[in-house]
């Protein structure tokens, strides 16, 4: 078993752990702190993918600004006590299962399929640098990528508008 | 590393995510699912793009980068839509003094 694979595995079972505890966890702070380290989990996937561009804007957009900004939000509305008076047994019952038998039906359609045994490059090639990204954004996906601005200036502008106090 | 590791890995990631949404009742927390759920299918990209490398990297050299660029699309995607949802999660606890999605009902009339 070589470095990559223990590497694989290790990360793995950090980002499936650390994910199943976002669920668990009762304080919504917590649950952001472990969906971070789901995050950097995810980066470490990418880093031995050698998917080096999507690995930082990973850390730097996700881990970074969006749970940033849902840790402010959470800070803001004082939630980081118990949230969750009233439990519904019944409700959290029938979810896990759904969820359960959702996995268990694509995973047994996975050992159906024969594609499964395809061979993932680990490292090498030059796919995931940012030079190669860079010059496919810039000439093959320039309209989408001018596009992307004007949706995030309607989406500061929604933001605006809806958290406005309307009096 | 088999392409079935990440498949299954994805997969997994992905159902937790589901699950969260399905039990918990926290809006900020089945927004955080969400985004758990988002980055599953990220994730089983940039695999699926470093498989296909290896097989169709002379017969069609832009594909492996074609993916890696959806995932920058899905990232510029989600990030606009935590913007607009966290203003929503604002509103609704500004209008219901909760973020317990059992109390959307109120914002009727």
């Amino acid at each position: 078993m070589g470095i990559t694979q223990i590497l694989f595995w290790f990360l793995s079972l950090l980002a499936v752990g650390s994910a199943a505890m976002v669920v668990v966890s009762k304080n919504p702070v917590h649950s952001i702190l472990f969906l971070i380290v789901t995050f950097f989990a995810i980066s470490g996937h990418y880093i031995l993918l050698n998917a080096q561009f999507i690995a930082i804007v990973n850390i730097i957009v996700y881990a970074g600004a969006i749970m940033v900004l849902f840790l402010f939000v959470v800070m803001l509305m004082n939630l980081n006590a118990e949230s969750e008076p009233q439990k519904n047994r019944l409700m959290l019952f029938i979810g896990t299962i759904a969820g359960a038998s959702l996995m268990l039906v694509l995973v047994a359609a996975l050992k159906q399929s024969d594609a499964s045994t395809h061979l993932v490059q680990m490292g090498g090639g030059n796919v995931g640098l940012i030079e190669q990204l860079g010059k496919a954004l810039f000439t093959d996906y320039v309209f989408p990528f001018e596009i992307s601005s004007v949706l995030f200036l309607s989406a500061m502008i929604g933001a605006v508008v809806i958290s406005k106090k309307e009096d | 590393m088999p392409i079935y590791n990440y498949i299954v890995l994805a997969i997994i990631l992905f159902c937790i995510g589901v699950i969260g949404v399905l039990t918990r009742r926290n809006a900020i927390i089945i927004f955080m699912c969400v985004e758990l759920m988002l980055n599953s299918v990220n994730l089983l990209l940039v695999a699926f793009s470093k498989m296909h490398n290896v097989e169709f990297a002379v017969t069609n050299p832009t594909l492996a980068s074609d993916a890696q660029i959806f995932v920058f699309f899905i990232m510029v995607v989600a990030a606009a839509e935590v913007t607009v949802g966290l203003a929503i999660i604002v509103m609704l606890y500004r209008n219901t003094h909760s973020v317990d999605v059992n109390f959307l009902n109120r914002l009727k009339n």
